[in-house]
C-alpha cells in the first residue's frame, strides 16, 4: 500500500544573493533599524511550485509534463523527501526509491566492488544485503575483473552500468525518474530494459517527469501538466498528453 | 508532518545514529579517497604531525626554558587534540554545504553527514596519535595504563563536538561567510588556548581567568592530563558536562527549527 497526498503544496526558494547571505548585512540591517518591509525580511523568493493538490495510489503511473523550470525536478525532489513544502501538506506513504542521479556517489578512486557497497549503502542497503546480492550485481554490469579497477579506469559505458546495476536493484513502493534510463551498448540497452519494465511493473506508484510523447504514452495511465509552477492540467494521459504536445497528426 | 521542532531533531539524529554502518563506510572512504594513489596514506598526516611537534617542541621549549621531558609530552598530545578540534569545527562549517550533491537528491537524515566528518576526523586522530607514544618513549618515559583515563573525557569531547559542528554547520549553511570568521576565531582560539605554552608558565591572576573563561580548555584538558599522568580537575569537567547539556538544548531547538530549510539554503 503506498499514497501520495498533497494539498495546496508551495515551494518558495529564498534567493540570498552575496548580501542577503551575509552575517554583517543582517546585523547592519538590525543595527539601522530593519528594514523589514520589502517583503518581510527583505529578501527575493522564487515561487516553484504553487497550490499543487492532488492524490496518488496504488496503480497510479504518472507523468509529468512541463517546460523546462516549470517545476518537475522540484516536485519530484518534494515525493523523495528532499525537500518539505514551505506551506501545505505532503502526506507520503510508502517506501520510496528514486532513480536520479544513479551515479551519484561513486567514488572515481574506488574500486567497482567498493563502490557497489558505497552506492548500495547510500541507497539504503545494508552491507549484509549487498553482499548477498554482489555476484548478481558483478554479473549483471558484465564488468568481469574490471570490478576490482578503480572506477576511473572505466569507459562512460562501463561507469554507467555499473551504477545502473547497483540503483536497479531496490524494489521500491514508489518510484520517481527523471526521464528514461536507458544505458550500455545494444547487448546492454536490451537487459537494462527488461530490468527497468519489470522494475516499474513492481512498483505501486510511478512518477517520472519527461518530455517524450511516445515515454509517456507507454508508461503512463495519467499525467499531470505543469507550468510556471502550477497544475495546468491533470488527467487521463491521453488527453493531457494531446493539450501538451499537440493533436497527434 | 509538524512536530515539534524538538521531535523532529530528534527523529533525524536518531535515524543517522542507526545509520553508523553507512557513517562508518563513508568515513572510511573519506580519508582514503584522499591519500588514495599515496605509499604512506594517511600517515603522511602523522609524518608532517611528527614534524610540527618536534619542531615547536623544540622552539618553545627552549624559549620558555622547560625541560624537554616535560614539555615535549605536553606540545604532542596538545597539538594531536587541538588538530582534532579544530577541523572538527572546520568542517562542521562545510558539513552541509560539501554534501550538497547528496542533500539535494536523497532524503538521508542530514545528521549523518556531521557523524561521518566526525568520524573521518576520529580515524584521522587515530593516526596521529601514534606519535604520541613515540615522543614519549624519546624523552625516556614509558606510556602506562593510567593514560587510558582519556577515554571517558574524549567522549565528552566528542558529545560537545557534535552539537557544535551541527550548529554551525546550519548557521553557514545559510551564512555564507560564517566559515571564513569560524577559521578567525579559532586561529585566536589556539593562542588563548595553552597548547603551545604551559598554564604553569602564565601569571596567576591573568592565567586562571583567561583558562578558566577558555571553554576550549576544559575539553582539551579532559583528554591531555591523563596522557601526561594528572587528573582533569572537577571544574573542567562540571563545566564540559554544563556546555554539553545547554549546548545539545541550543543545538537541538536550532536544528529541529530549521532541519526542513537546509535543502534550502543550498
Amino acid at each position: 500500500m503506498a499514497s501520495i497526498e498533497f494539498h495546496n503544496v508551495c515551494v518558495d526558494f529564498p534567493i540570498y544573493n552575496a548580501n542577503g547571505r551575509s552575517l554583517k548585512k543582517r546585523l547592519l540591517q538590525v543595527a539601522t533599524g530593519g528594514q523589514l518591509g520589502a517583503d518581510q525580511n527583505g529578501h527575493v523568493v522564487v515561487r516553484a511550485l504553487e497550490g499543487l493538490s492532488f492524490s496518488l495510489n496504488d496503480g497510479d503511473r504518472l507523468g509529468l509534463l512541463g517546460h523546462n523550470g516549470a517545476g518537475k525536478t522540484t516536485l519530484l525532489r518534494l515525493l523523495s523527501g528532499v525537500y518539505v513544502p514551505s506551506t501545505g501538506t505532503a502526506r507520503i506513504q510508502g517506501e520510496i526509491g528514486s532513480l536520479i542521479a544513479i551515479s551519484l556517489g561513486i567514488d572515481p578512486e574506488a574500486t567497482g566492488r567498493e563502490n557497489i557497497f558505497l552506492r548500495g549503502g547510500l541507497l539504503g542497503l545494508s552491507k549484509a544485503e549487498i553482499t548477498r546480492r554482489l555476484d548478481e550485481i558483478i554479473e549483471f554490469s558484465e564488468l568481469g575483473d574490471f570490478v576490482n579497477m578503480p572506477v576511473r579506469t572505466y569507459s562512460a559505458g562501463m561507469h554507467l552500468r555499473l551504477a545502473f546495476a547497483v540503483s536497479t536493484i531496490l524494489r521500491p513502493e514508489i518510484l520517481l525518474m527523471d526521464e528514461w534510463l536507458s544505458v550500455g551498448d545494444e547487448g546492454f540497452k536490451h537487459k537494462a530494459e527488461e530490468r527497468m519494465q519489470e522494475l516499474v511493473k513492481s512498483t505501486n506508484i510511478l512518477v517520472i517527469a519527461s518530455h517524450s510523447r511516445e515515454l509517456i504514452l507507454r508508461t503512463c495511465n495519467r499525467a499531470i501538466w505543469l507550468e510556471h509552477g502550477k497544475i495546468r492540467m491533470d488527467g487521463d494521459v491521453v488527453a493531457v498528453c494531446d493539450a501538451y504536445f499537440g493533436e497527434p497528426a | 508532518m509538524h512536530n515539534s521542532p524538538i521531535a523532529t531533531a530528534w527523529t533525524d539524529i536518531a535515524a543517522a545514529m542507526r545509520r553508523y554502518p553507512l557513517v562508518g563506510m563513508l568515513g572510511w572512504q573519506d580519508v582514503r579517497q584522499r591519500y588514495r594513489r599515496s605509499t604512506l596514506g594517511p600517515f603522511w598526516l602523522t609524518v608532517s604531525m611528527g614534524i610540527m611537534i618536534g619542531a615547536i617542541g623544540v622552539v618553545f621549549g627552549s624559549i620558555f626554558n622547560t625541560p624537554m621531558t616535560e614539555f615535549l609530552p605536553f606540545v604532542a598530545a596538545g597539538l594531536i587534540f587541538w588538530a582534532f578540534i579544530s577541523s572538527v569545527v572546520t568542517e562542521g562549517c562545510t558539513g552541509f554545504i560539501e554534501a550538497e550533491g547528496i542533500i539535494k537528491e536523497l532524503p538521508l537524515p542530514l545528521f549523518l553527514h556531521i557523524l561521518r566528518m566526525i568520524w573521518r576526523n576520529i580515524l584521522i586522530l587515530g593516526h596521529n596519535l601514534v606519535i604520541f607514544p613515540l615522543v614519549l618513549l624519546a624523552v625516556g618515559k614509558w606510556p602506562s595504563w593510567a593514560m587510558l583515563g582519556s577515554i571517558p573525557g574524549f567522549l565528552l569531547v566528542l558529545i560537545n563536538l557534535a552539537w557544535l559542528a551541527l550548529l554551525v554547520a546550519i548557521l553557514c549553511a545559510r551564512y555564507r561567510d560564517l566559515p571564513q570568521i569560524i577559521a578567525s576565531i579559532l586561529q585566536v582560539v589556539f593562542y588563548l588556548t595553552p597548547v603551545m605554552w604551559m598554564p604553569s608558565l602564565m601569571p596567576k591572576r591573568v592565567g586562571s581567568l583567561l583558562l578558566n573563561l577558555n571553554p576550549i580548555y576544559h575539553l582539551l584538558e579532559l583528554v591531555r592530563t591523563p596522557l601526561l599522568g594528572q587528573t582533569p580537575t572537577a571544574l573542567n569537567w562540571g563545566v564540559s558536562i554544563g556546555m554539553a547539556v545547554i549546548g545539545w538544548g541550543v543545538a537541538l531547538a536550532v536544528y529541529g527549527r530549521y532541519r526542513h530549510r537546509i535543502a534550502y539554503w543550498l
